[in-house]
């Protein structure tokens, strides 16, 4: 009987993982903090004209957080965004995105 | 404890288990537990707005084995940003609705289509105006605001559809844009703009701009004044210099010493009257009522003195009741604004210090920011944006972040901030309902 009722939880689990299959988790870490409150406007898609930055190289993302907050890249926003990090965080948050 | 102990392992696990589920990996106390089902925490939360919404996802996120109920009393959540951009004919109000088919289906959230009418913090359950009850481990309140109606002589709850407020967005959004529809060339709209705190810092100005944009067009004799409760306001130097530019002769801004601070209503005239008894008549008057926290949090003892929610504002706990957090326009986040953008960061922030509670994990520093456009002509936007981070103790802004868009820029530059506008609302209306 409780290998039966063990049986079942089982495959109750594995339908639930097909359920959420599509669903990326997160973890909670410190990349995961400084970052998720950057997709408010940056999805895992192009939505519009605020690029999606998932994907994209690590060191890529760094470099242009680094010169937007330096002055060195012109911005509208991303440029006040960026003098809220140190490298630190920005090498954090561009290994956050690199590996969406 | 063994029950937390599985959760951890799992929680440890979840990156990795959801891509590449193999059975084998499954540790069997979690699929059985020591009673032969498992034991869930139960996570509760009333609004499904940018806090609410966002915080539901999230936990999931971060530990599908939480049961997650969000409960909320509409159907479909119309949302207040861009609601001005309706009110300005600029977009479809079925544009700016959302529903929460996808947080159901694709996150397993139970998103339940109820009022909440009380909380019993002793017994942690919630009370709902059906008269079902809903048991909680963890609950989360974000109702947004309400209003004071007794702000002022002469206005009611009752006088919303003649004097319409617009500032929770739907059919109110509708009466407004109808009246200002209806209004004769050469009519007043008069906004009466609430004292601080109150929801969205730049909405008032922002809509003063886009029914200008309206009336430009279609009725140029009009024009629209602000009465102010205040002395100044949100990205005040960008929209008087936005106004002086696109709208020139047809906004009047009144601080609230010269005139602006509106203490009486006479409903039946369309005319309101400010502390120096003078009648300002109006075609059109949207009365922003003075605000406070969502009833259910006042209702519940989550408010102290000032009338919005004292909360850890790194849990965003209640300091008043234990295992009630509050997020979103209700909380007191200070220096965070009460906006849809930071909601959606709190909610976030949120979700992981009550994942991390029911794992016995420890939360790492929590990290939250807020970036408003506000859209002044159909190619010209404006913004506000900062980082904020915990100090211990606080919530404060991460010094030489953040800040207003630059008043020297040119045309392109403002263009460019109307484009990330749209996509800015894409974009986070994706992260809180889909």
């Amino acid at each position: 009987m409780q290998f039966v009722k063990l049986a079942l939880w089982r495959c109750l689990v594995v339908m639930l993982v097909g359920l959420f299959q599509s669903v990326s988790a997160e973890t909670i870490d410190q990349r995961t903090m400084l970052s998720i409150t950057c997709s408010g406007c940056h999805s895992d898609e192009n939505v519009g004209a605020i690029p999606s930055i998932a994907g994209k190289p690590a060191q890529y993302i760094e470099k242009a957080l680094i010169d937007f907050r330096d002055d060195k890249r012109s911005s509208t926003v991303m440029g006040r965004h960026a003098k809220g990090y140190s490298d630190a965080e920005i090498k954090l948050i561009a290994e956050y995105f690199s590996a969406k | 404890m063994n029950n937390k102990t599985s959760r951890r392992r799992f929680l440890q696990l979840s990156g990795s288990v959801l891509s590449a589920a193999s059975l084998g990996m499954w540790p069997l106390n979690l699929i059985a537990g020591n009673s032969g089902k498992p034991t869930t925490y139960r996570v509760v939360i009333v609004g499904g707005g940018f806090g609410g919404a966002t915080c539901a996802k999230y936990i999931k996120l971060f530990d599908p084995s939480i049961d997650v109920t969000l409960v909320e009393r509409d159907v479909r959540f119309v949302t207040c940003p861009f609601s001005n951009l309706v009110i300005g004919g600029l977009r479809d109000i079925n544009s700016i609705t959302h529903d929460y088919s996808v947080l159901k289906k694709k996150y397993g959230i139970n998103v339940v289509q109820g009022d909440v009418v009380d909380i019993d913090a002793v017994k942690n359950t919630l009370l709902l105006k059906n008269g079902k009850s809903l048991p909680y481990d963890k609950a989360v309140v974000s109702p947004g605001i309400d209003f004071l109606w007794n702000s002022v002589e002469g206005y009611t709850e009752k006088d919303v559809d003649i004097l319409p407020h617009a500032w929770k967005a739907g059919k109110q959004t509708i009466v407004l844009k109808s009246q200002i529809e209806a209004m004769p060339d050469g009519g007043v709209v008069v906004i009466v703009a609430p004292p601080n705190p109150f929801r969205c810092p730049p909405g008032p100005y922002e809509r003063a701009s886009l029914i200008a944009g309206y009336l430009k067009q279609y009725k140029p004799k009009s024009k629209v004044v602000i009465l102010d409760a205040k002395q100044k306001f949100s990205k005040m130097p960008l929209f008087t210099q936005a106004w002086d530019t696109l709208y020139p002769g047809m906004i009047e801004w009144v601080a609230g010493t010269s005139g602006g601070r509106v203490t009486e209503i006479d409903v039946a005239k369309k005319t309101v009257f400010n502390e120096l008894g003078d009648p300002i008549a109006g075609a059109v008057v949207n009365y922003i009522p003075h605000q406070a926290a969502g009833a259910i949090a006042r209702k519940a003892d989550l408010t102290d003195a000032s009338g919005w929610c004292p909360v850890n504002q790194k849990t965003f706990e209640s300091t008043k009741h234990k295992n009630i957090h509050v997020i979103g326009d209700s909380a007191v986040a200070t220096p965070l604004p009460k906006s849809g953008y930071a909601a959606n960061s709190e909610g976030k922030m949120c979700a992981a210090a009550i994942v991390s509670e029911l794992n016995a994990a420890v939360m790492p520093d929590p990290s939250y920011s807020n970036t408003c456009y506000s859209l002044i002509g159909k190619n010209y936007g404006i913004s506000v944006a900062a980082v904020y981070r915990y100090d211990g103790n606080k919530i404060i802004k991460v010094k030489g972040s953040g800040g207003i868009s630059p008043i020297k820029a040119d045309d392109s530059f403002r263009r460019a901030e109307a484009l990330y506008t749209s996509s800015w609302y894409a974009n986070i209306t994706r992260d809180t309902f889909s």
